[in-house]
């Protein structure tokens, strides 16, 4: 055993070229072998939702994706997000609502309010927190994320 | 935890999949989703030798609308089918269903597939398969055959599936003019696993009535008596509070947290709620 495998994927709009163990989770390719550290590894069975990240156009756990399975999709991180200018509203929305205390589900949080709010949804905070659920804060609370995300929605923000 | 070692496997073909899985002799897993599975191996309770990763065969996956049925494939992801105006409109029950099933993350990758062959006692899409009287259509390299979903399920994590065979289909029938659904989940949170769930379809007048429930035993449970109960009254309160205390055998089981009659009693209350929310 010990097998590995030749992936090619594009990550925050750059080609990548890897040889990985099949073991390895999604998330951990991209913190390990190429450094995006900003995906954060939580509990590794796709409860807490900090390692949300997007691969061809849907956020999904990226502990619960294995980095072959990329092979060939185009992966984009909470770097590439704020690189794109696409989580620009959001990030000021967040230190602006105090949306953060330590910050580990941040990366998560953002990834996945993005889809919600790139999907048009509403400035409905139960629709909001429905959207997140998935997603665990453990030390600022959910008020001021979905605070924060109401804000972008509703124009309250200009970035 | 990360997963222990594996060999890892991608067929481009059904049948490549499946002459792997002959060949395995029991000891590879196919890998859809992902989204049980990837945790069960992360938390080392699930150790294959092989994973046959089914991702890579398309024609596993997507939807075919019949005269009276609808067949979805295996590895047909939640996200697809919540975004799909013809599968809802031909299972209105699954628009229902699908926002409940764990978090929007989760249905991007999870698939219907996976969540049949996995059988949790506690997932929402077996009990849908089993309120509707679906079907589940299996095939290894030797033999396909479709069995109905009163039949496919046997304990926790347990289906009449052999391990060479795969889970390629599933059946769902279309619902007539003016059949009705009812669903309702107890959670502690939004997406959680159920304490106890329960779905009701009916038809106009309550002829027909199914009503089954997950999260409460070791596999979806129909709750016949209950549904004999229903079938044929006129729906009141006093038919309602019949249909409720003939759960008294079902076949519930407590957990950790929850006795079996505590159980039985959530049971009740899912039945009424989703009773109450039976719509078309």
């Amino acid at each position: 055993m010990k097998q590995t495998a030749q992936i090619s994927l594009t990550v925050n709009g750059e080609t990548v070229e890897a040889d990985v163990p099949v073991r390895r989770n999604l998330v951990d390719f991209l913190r390990q072998d190429l450094g995006l550290t900003g995906s954060h590894v939580g509990c590794e069975h796709g409860v807490c939702g900090a390692c949300t990240l997007e691969v061809d156009g849907r956020m999904v756990r990226g502990c619960l994706m294995l980095a072959v399975q990329a092979n060939g999709a185009n992966v984009t991180t909470v770097e590439g997000l704020a690189d794109s200018g696409r989580s620009a509203a959001l990030r000021q929305s967040f230190m602006a609502r105090n949306a953060l205390q330590c910050g580990f589900c941040t990366p998560g949080m953002l990834a996945s309010a993005i889809e919600y709010i790139e999907a048009g949804g509403a400035s409905d905070r139960n629709a909001i927190r429905e959207h997140l659920s998935g997603n665990y804060c453990r030390c600022t609370g959910y008020q001021a994320i979905v605070d924060a995300v109401c804000d972008v929605i509703d124009g309250r923000v200009s970035a | 935890m990360k997963a222990p070692d594996f060999d890892y496997q991608s067929p481009e073909t059904l049948e490549a999949a499946l002459a792997l899985l002959a060949d395995a002799d029991g000891m590879a897993e196919p890998l859809a989703g992902g989204q049980s599975l990837m945790p069960m191996m992360n938390f080392r309770l699930a150790a294959p030798e092989t994973l046959v990763d089914l991702n890579g065969i398309p024609g596993l996956s997507g939807v075919a609308i019949e005269d009276s049925w609808v067949a979805i494939g295996a590895t047909t992801r939640y996200c697809d089918l919540e975004d799909d105006k013809e599968v809802i409109e031909a299972v209105p029950l699954i628009a229902k269903v699908l926002p409940h099933i764990a978090h929007a993350a989760i249905r991007n990758r999870g698939t219907i597939g996976g969540s049949i062959a996995l059988a949790d006692p506690a997932a929402e899409m077996p009990a849908v398969l089993l309120a509707l009287g679906g079907e589940v259509v299996l095939q290894s390299a030797s033999a396909r055959r479709t069995v109905k979903a009163d039949d496919f399920f046997l304990g926790i994590y347990e289906t009449v599936r052999e391990p060479e065979e795969l889970v390629v289909a599933v059946r769902l029938p279309k619902a007539k003019p003016h059949d009705r659904f009812g669903f309702h989940e107890i959670v502690r949170r939004h997406g959680d696993y159920a304490m106890a769930g329960c779905i009701v379809a009916a038809d106009a007048t309550l002829a027909g009535v199914r009503v089954a429930f997950f999260g409460v035993g070791d596999r979806p449970l129909r709750a016949e008596r209950a549904e004999d109960a229903l079938a044929g009254s006129d729906g009141g309160p006093a038919a309602l509070h019949a249909a409720v205390a003939a759960l008294s055998d079902l076949e519930c089981d407590g957990d950790v947290s929850t006795s079996a009659d505590t159980k039985r009693h959530l049971a009740g209350v899912a039945l009424k709620r989703a009773f109450s929310e039976l719509t078309a």
